[in-house]
């Protein structure tokens, strides 16, 4: 699904922030992204989304070298073949929930008729008339996953998801993308500081400045553990 | 099959999300783009529909002719007619007697108009211009030919309030004669005043006998016209001065009256348009700022650059297209209304005596959709190119608001429209136009503009680190809210002078007006003061070209006890190109010593001591120069007599009067060499301890002492200046509408800005400010942006004014005047716009500071 081969990426201050960096994400592989901050995590989901280009190194989409395409063929792949999640939500404040679902719909040329399955998928049915401020922050993260997944993309990239929200509402958004995503046979790449989030990946992976490293579950599930009770004990 | 509709669905939805939760700036950009569209369609029309009517007026005045006899001057004699009459090829011809007659009667209105006065050959014009043919009353047959009966034009009735019956008393020198209203006409056109008689009749009466205006020739069938006019050129040249003329000569000469009036007025028109330009720039500049994170995600949701362009471009071309439609809609009824209770005169003069009615104008309404839906687009172009070409990555995070705009602070552009702007200023008029003029005032005004963000930068900053070098260590000596105010206008000046757009355009073209309507006012009341230098002025008649004072009358004035002097004058017309209106000639006692005694000399002048021996002198007006081409020195004829004597330009002198042109001689050699002992005004100067009063009534007991009207210098410079004032109120009310849009602008920018700002407010209220504070510091951030917005304003104004006064005046109309500044006006506008945007921006502030302080900071976008 996705190949990357020795990427090299330096801020326009100079800073190299990734250096040959190389990983191949299967087809439905949903892996975890996790590094200290600054490391290069949102840099990293950047250059797959083709938003910005690597100084070295290929970035391969199904066997397609993304340098090969000019923007507006990047900016196809991407409305295709890439869902996103942002820490922020980033929903469109003036359009209803169902309009803000539609939107990849839209811009793919497709049929708008799936937004409102989705809008029920991730637990707001009936509410598709609502503009986002009426939404509390899970909510709005609802939408967000509802539009990344609505129209069927190969690839979910999602950045700090969980960042914004506390650590149940934290907890149920992250199954329920991990949900949806495999429901949807997509791959994911979801770049979080959270152990808790990392847990819900398939694989965890730690970005240091040698490249990417594989984390060992049971190393990512200790680390959840106390924060989970924690937070249940912070939420009880 | 459904990607088109869907691509339209998404633009549909944004465009209604936008509009619907920023309905105030949309409404304010929609009546910014309306004022402008209606303005300058509504002054096209009127100005069309005025200029239409009287062109077809005048043409209506020489029927079916083919070509037209006419001579230099008002009148020639008869003796040419049979010569005509009897030329081969010429089926008709009929000879006309063209004057505008004077109105005897107290009212002002009668003293400022004169009745249009056709002498027909009744059995000729029935064929070559049937609709000027009197209708007599049934048992009355014989009175369009009787010498005392007159047809008038309903509108000419109802003008001097008569009918058909009533007797019409006429001005012809000092005498009054009184003809009878015998009719009305077969057909004239609405509002148009004419009368028409017997051509006898009328060359007996008003004492024009053997005397003719024009010729109308209508040609057999077949006949080369322009072989036949060449031909009839070299035929009549041996026998005087003629001009043969066609219809388009005419409609020539009725456009280039009028033209550098429209053009001109058109052009203010265009102002509001202009300003307008600039509201929907820092409208839409702002609403992609406001909405940047939410194209960065439309953007890495698979938008691509070129339709995030025309979805920005779409925006603003609905505003465009809504306003425009809304503008064509206003201006037709406001040129409607205008036509139907002012009439076609917009103040200028031109057009009096039509009474035009508005009709729509499809290609004029299409070019002002054009213009205004192209403005918005032209508006909408650098925040689309930003939207499109920004880094989605980048702005998806905050605070790159600032960096959105910081192209603008680029100064070669502004630099570069400066440069053109002062690069046209010396390029030569199009067409008598001064088409560099004006857009050398549009460069110098664009490029003004573009650089305010760097040069409020500049500013602010240097006075932000200014105060906090001089409070440094003096704690709370700097108030917080001068400082946060200062802070926010030195690091993000480009959103802040963004703002400004709309009313720096308009205050600078309001600078530039005012400076060069006060530089006219003061010239013209300067002028007003050099030429009439006498204590009384009289003349037979306040207006019209029939006769004047005879050498016994002229004896008898100057015979009035208490006069010291009195200089007497001969004004008439000459026409020196026939596609060009007639200019004044002027015969007067002109001091040999000095000419700039009598006459205000521009400076161009040679001494009458080196003019040649024998030559004779004549001074001309600036129009002459740029018009005829008449420079000092050079060696001219004029056809006042028959072969047409010599002259040398000995100088020239600035006229306010004339436009077209006008030359002065001494009264002497005018009589010399034509013959003509008439005059028409007088100037006199009193013996010390003689009232003006005691003169004028020794001189109204004389017997034509009716026939006078007296005035002092007093009283013409008054008129003279009302009428000043009266011409320049449709301007006044073009800058005032400017103004009213640019403020329109501040307050959609501002209220913009509050509203992007609401996060930033809400925190300021988290860490202890209250709104109240908040309120100031808007306050103060407008009052310092106005401030600066007033300083720039009257620099570039300034600027302006000077190509207004010094390149557009002389090149439209062919006076040049000195440079005056109305200091107190402009600081008083100035102050007003500084409350003004001080309030508006208090008014946008109070809504964004009105929400709930820990919803704004929590909010993403």
């Amino acid at each position: 699904m996705l190949e990357l081969r020795h990427i090299g990426k330096a801020y326009a201050s100079g800073r190299q922030v990734l250096a040959n960096l190389s990983y191949t994400l299967g087809a439905g592989e949903y892996v975890a992204i996790m590094g200290e901050s600054g490391v290069g995590k949102s840099t990293l989901l950047n250059l797959i989304a083709g938003l910005d280009v690597p100084d070295t190194g290929e970035i391969l989409i199904n066997g397609v070298a993304m340098s090969s395409l000019d923007d507006d063929a990047a900016t196809r792949l991407r409305r295709k073949e890439f869902g996103f999640i942002f820490q922020a939500f980033h929903i469109l404040p003036h359009l209803t929930l169902s309009q803000n679902i539609a939107l990849p719909l839209l811009l793919n040329g497709a049929s708008i008729e799936r937004a409102e399955p989705m809008l029920d998928a991730v637990g707001l049915g009936g509410r598709g008339h609502h503009f986002p401020h009426q939404l509390s922050g899970g909510e709005l993260q609802r939408i967000a996953i509802a539009r990344a997944l609505v129209h069927r993309p190969k690839l979910v990239l999602a950045d700090e998801p969980t960042g914004n929200l506390d650590p149940d509402t934290a907890r149920d958004i992250l199954m329920l993308m991990r949900r949806e995503i495999k429901a949807n046979g997509a791959s994911g790449i979801i770049v979080t500081h959270s152990h808790a989030a990392a847990a819900t990946a398939d694989r965890v992976l730690a970005l240091t400045k040698d490249g990417l490293h594989p984390v060992a579950p049971a190393k990512v599930a200790n680390a959840a553990a106390p924060a989970v009770s924690a937070d249940s004990h912070h939420s009880g | 099959m459904t990607k088109s509709p869907n691509k339209g669905t998404l633009s549909r939805w944004l465009l209604s999300g936008e509009w619907q939760s920023h309905r105030v700036q949309a409404a304010v950009a929609v009546i910014a783009i309306a004022l402008g569209v209606a303005l300058g369609f509504a002054i096209h029309l009127i100005n069309a529909a005025a200029f239409s009517e009287f062109s077809a007026a005048a043409r209506s005045l020489s029927g079916q002719s083919d070509l037209e006899v006419r001579s230099p001057q008002a009148t020639f004699d008869e003796s040419i007619y049979p010569v005509l009459v009897q030329r081969d090829n010429v089926e008709l011809a009929n000879p006309v007697l063209e004057l505008d007659v004077a109105i005897p009667g107290s009212s002002q209105e009668r003293k400022d108009g004169t009745l249009k006065i056709l002498g027909l050959d009744i059995f000729r014009a029935s064929l070559m211009a049937p609709d000027l043919i009197g209708i007599p009353g049934e048992d009355k047959l014989f009175d369009i030919l009787a010498d005392d009966a007159i047809f008038l034009s309903p509108a000419a009735m109802e003008w001097l309030g008569v009918k058909q019956g009533d007797p019409l008393p006429l001005r012809v020198g000092t005498q009054t004669i009184t003809l009878r209203i015998a009719g009305s006409l077969t057909r004239a056109r609405t509002g148009q005043r004419i009368g028409v008689m017997d051509i006898g009749a009328a060359q007996w009466r008003f004492r024009r006998i053997g005397q003719l205006s024009r010729i109308e020739l209508k040609l057999a069938p077949g006949i080369d016209r322009v072989a036949f006019k060449t031909a009839l050129e070299q035929q009549l040249e041996p026998r005087g001065q003629y001009q043969i003329t066609e219809t388009a000569d005419q409609e020539t000469r009725v456009a280039n009256m009028s033209r550098a009036y429209r053009v001109n007025l058109n052009m203010l028109a265009m102002v509001a348009l202009f300003t307008g330009t600039f509201l929907v720039f820092s409208t839409q500049a702002l609403s992609v700022v406001r909405r940047r994170h939410q194209f960065a995600l439309l953007r890495v949701l698979g938008l691509t650059r070129r339709q995030l362009l025309t979805q920005v471009l779409f925006e603003g071309g609905a505003l465009g297209a809504v306003g425009s439609l809304a503008g064509l809609a206003l201006g037709y009824a406001t040129a409607a209304t205008a036509l139907h209770y002012f009439g076609g005169d917009l103040g200028g003069g031109f057009f009096t005596g039509v009474k035009p009615t508005v009709y729509f104008d499809p290609l004029a309404a299409a070019v002002f959709f054009i213009l205004g839906l192209g403005i918005t687009l032209l508006g909408s172009a650098a925040p689309a190119w930003e939207a499109a070409t920004a880094k989605p990555a980048q702005a998806l995070k905050s605070g790159s608001e600032d960096i959105a705009l910081s192209k603008l602070a680029t100064p070669w552009p502004g630099l570069l429209c400066l440069a053109s702007g002062a690069l046209f200023t010396q390029l030569p008029p199009i067409f008598d136009l001064p088409v560099f003029g004006y857009l050398a005032v549009a460069q110098l005004l664009t490029g003004g503009i573009v650089l305010m963000p760097r040069f409020a930068a500049l500013v602010f900053s240097a006075v932000s680190s200014a105060v906090g070098n001089r409070t440094s260590g003096t704690a709370g000596a700097t108030p917080a809210l001068t400082t946060l105010a200062l802070a926010r206008l030195a690091n993000a000046p480009n959103q802040a002078a963004i703002a400004l757009g709309g009313v720096l355009a308009s205050f600078t073209l309001m600078v530039a007006m005012a400076i060069m309507v006060a530089s006219f006012r003061v010239s013209v009341d300067d002028w007003l003061k050099h030429i009439l230098p006498a204590d009384i002025y009289l003349r037979t008649a306040m207006s019209g070209d029939t006769r004047g004072l005879t050498p016994d009358e002229i004896k008898a004035l100057a015979a009035i006890p208490g006069i010291a002097r009195a200089d007497f004058f001969r004004s008439s017309k000459l026409t020196l190109d026939p596609g060009r209106p007639s200019i004044a000639l002027i015969a007067r006692p002109i001091d040999m010593t000095d000419p700039g005694n009598t006459l205000p000399m521009t400076g161009e002048a040679i001494a009458p001591a080196l003019l040649p021996k024998d030559a004779i002198p004549i001074w001309v007006s600036e129009a002459m120069v740029d018009l005829y081409g008449y420079t000092p020195g050079k060696q001219v004829t004029l056809p006042i007599a028959n072969p047409a004597p010599g002259f040398v330009i000995a100088g020239v002198w600035r006229d306010y009067g004339r436009q077209f042109g006008a030359v002065q001689m001494q009264l002497a050699d005018y009589q010399r060499l034509t013959g003509d002992r008439l005059v028409n005004d007088a100037a006199l100067w009193l013996e010390n301890g003689i009232t003006p009063e005691q003169v004028i009534a020794s001189m109204r007991r004389l017997p034509f002492g009716d026939a006078l009207e007296f005035s002092e210098p007093g009283q013409i410079r008054a008129l003279s200046l009302n009428i000043f004032d009266r011409s320049f109120a449709v301007t006044y009310l073009l800058e005032g509408v400017a103004v009213i849009i640019g403020l329109l602008g501040v307050a959609a920018s501002f209220s913009a800005q509050a509203f992007a700002r609401t996060k930033e407010f809400g925190m300021l209220r988290h860490i202890g400010m209250t709104r109240r504070q908040i309120l100031g510091m808007l306050a103060v951030e407008g009052c310092l942006l106005t401030a600066l917005g007033a300083v720039l304003g009257f620099v570039l104004g300034w600027c302006i004014s000077l190509i207004l006064v010094f390149i557009v005046n002389p090149q439209s109309f062919h006076w040049t005047m000195q440079l005056s500044l109305p200091w107190k006006g402009l600081l008083g506008v100035a102050l007003v716009l500084m409350a003004s945007a001080a309030m508006t921006a208090l008014a946008s502030g109070r809504h964004a500071v009105s929400g709930n302080a820990i919803r704004a900071v929590r909010e993403d976008w």
